[in-house]
């Protein structure tokens, strides 16, 4: 059964300290509404997963809200390093946090046994690298069905307690349409105990199952809906708004000590009540510059039967 | 006479790796430019899939990063990643892959995870991404990097991306398909031997044998007939500086 619900009540009902998450997207909706709610409710001790850990991933380390990394591409996509998870991995700062580390194949291969409730899967990754010799979770198996190769690795499902993921509609069912790039997030949907489906509008069923090829996650698996829009400013909404360019290059410069990092918590996460505020403190023309030009699909026809 | 930096010089030399009809993953940066050079220029046809997902990317402005909208808007398809990596990358679909990285030893092995001792790093790296499966499961790829003694060490610290493993047939032993081709850096073109070892095709304009050996950290093969780097042309150079990186991003 699917609630519609505010951020705030969606991540206090689904996060509880300890558990993993999954805060999807690649470089794409990527929920930071979702993850300022989870600073500002200060759960700790969090495990988080994704193959791209970007800035959302580095404010949670910086305000302490982590204890462990599951990745395998920790950057600021673009720009350069993710400070506050490099300050964590390499001086302990504000914690220390165990990481876990995989190729992007590999741990979307672990999202999707996952999703499929396999024991593992195998994948042609991994052979000839230093990977398997740090991480028991990459090993080997013999090819039951000839040597070609003998043996090959594999690596075991992972199934984060709750998967926070955005799309551009949904209706509030939770049954979400996206477009663009979706990454590894619907395994991420599917692996997961909890969903929290975050989207730019919620529309009437009508228009969900007017395009069913469009609907990626099934408000079956999804547990919490919010209406969220801008929730994933400053990364972006295919056909709604752009990457905020100048938030990535500002974090860099803005995380360059702990001391500053936290500045910048106290302004735009603790010091405004939710999304909404925080999108008032922005600049209008920021938006506007952030519009793109409209680029529509020709609508398909599935036929009245 | 024309004028070009290292880094421009080092985008068109890439671009000449590539052949028309090629499959390319690509990578933000100097990859990205050098394949829309290509594509502009001599190599029409290639198709440039992202780690993304995006397949046949015909981007109108330059990507800020491999997620970026203009690879989606107008790409053929666009595929989740278990797709792009499995049925592309893994199937073999992919003819050359750009792969970058902190270190990279004589055999082409890759190193962009950490500096230092993995469970103490010195400095933590963003690491793999794609880049391990990249450089496992494409039919070549082309390695792009500045040329300096600590990035070319006798042995990196850590291999992120293998190239030719200790050498012989020690890569195809393991199953892997392709290997590295190239190295392009801002001193020299360098290629890999029957033996999976780096040696030294071609110098740029101004640098010596001398300077390369000195920027690297083990005794470097050279090729008998060591020419000299083929330079950009005037029309290249107009085409990085107007259309495909106007603001100087990457290239300055």
């Amino acid at each position: 059964m699917t609630t519609e619900t505010d951020m705030e009540t969606a991540i206090s009902m689904a996060i509880e300290d300890g558990q993993t998450l999954y805060l999807g997207g690649f470089t794409h909706l990527i929920p930071f509404a979702a993850g300022h709610e989870i600073i500002r409710q200060g759960v700790e001790d969090l495990t988080l997963a994704r193959a791209t850990p970007d800035l959302i991933y580095d404010q949670l380390i910086a305000a302490g809200c982590a204890s462990s990394v599951i990745f395998s591409w920790a950057g600021n996509p673009g720009v350069g390093s993710l400070r506050a998870f490099r300050r964590a991995v390499e001086d302990g700062v504000p914690n220390e946090i165990a990481i876990d580390e995989y190729s992007h194949f590999g741990l979307v291969s672990r999202l999707a046994a996952g999703a499929q409730d396999l024991p593992f899967l195998p994948l042609r990754t991994f052979v000839g690298s230093d990977y398997p010799e740090h991480n028991d979770s990459i090993r080997f198996v013999d090819n039951p069905f000839g040597d070609q190769p003998g043996e090959i690795p594999v690596v075991p499902p992972l199934n984060p307690d709750v998967a926070i993921v955005r799309a551009q509609r949904a209706d509030a069912e939770g049954s979400a349409q996206m477009w663009g790039i979706t990454g590894e997030m619907v395994e991420a949907a599917f692996a997961a105990d909890t969903v929290v489906l975050s989207v730019e509008e919620i529309v009437d069923n009508d228009v969900i199952r007017s395009d069913p090829n469009r609907t990626l996650i099934p408000g079956t698996i999804v547990d919490y809906v919010v209406e969220e829009p801008y929730g994933s400013h400053p990364s972006y909404a295919q056909g709604y708004y752009d990457r905020d360019n100048e938030a990535y290059l500002d974090w860099d410069r803005q995380t360059e000590t702990h001391e500053s990092t936290q500045e910048w918590l106290d302004e735009w996460v603790y010091g405004v009540e939710n999304r909404a505020e925080y999108l008032e403190k922005l600049e209008t023309k920021r938006f506007v510059d952030l519009q793109p030009q409209t680029s529509y699909g020709t609508p398909i026809d599935m036929g009245e039967y | 006479m024309t004028d070009y930096t290292d880094t421009e010089l080092m985008i068109s030399r890439a671009a000449q790796e590539l052949q028309n009809g090629d499959t390319t993953l690509v990578g933000v940066g100097v990859p990205n430019l050098a394949c829309n050079l290509a594509k502009r220029t001599h190599a029409p046809d290639l198709e440039m899939i992202y780690e993304s997902g995006t397949i046949d990317s015909n981007p109108s402005k330059l990507p800020l990063s491999i997620g970026d909208p203009v690879l989606a808007t107008n790409a053929r398809s666009i595929v989740p990643m278990i797709q792009g990596f499995g049925y592309y990358l893994q199937a073999g679909r992919i003819d050359v892959g750009f792969l970058g990285g902190a270190q990279i030893d004589r055999y082409g092995n890759i190193n962009s995870t950490v500096i230092g001792d993995y469970d103490d790093p010195k400095v933590r790296l963003p690491g793999s991404g794609g880049a391990c499966e990249i450089a496992s499961n494409t039919h070549r790829t082309i390695i792009i990097t500045p040329h300096t003694k600590r990035r070319f060490p006798e042995e990196v610290d850590f291999v992120t991306s293998p190239g030719y493993i200790d050498g012989g047939t020690s890569r195809e032993e393991l199953g892997l398909r392709g290997g590295p081709d190239a190295v392009i850096t801002d001193k020299a073109v360098m290629r890999f031997d029957d033996d999976g070892e780096m040696y030294v095709e071609s110098v740029h304009p101004d640098v010596t044998e001398g300077t390369v050996q000195e920027a690297t950290d083990w005794e470097l093969q050279f090729a008998d007939d060591v020419t000299e780097t083929r330079t950009p042309e005037q029309a290249e150079i107009d085409l990085i500086r107007n259309d495909l990186d106007p603001d100087g991003v990457y290239t300055e």
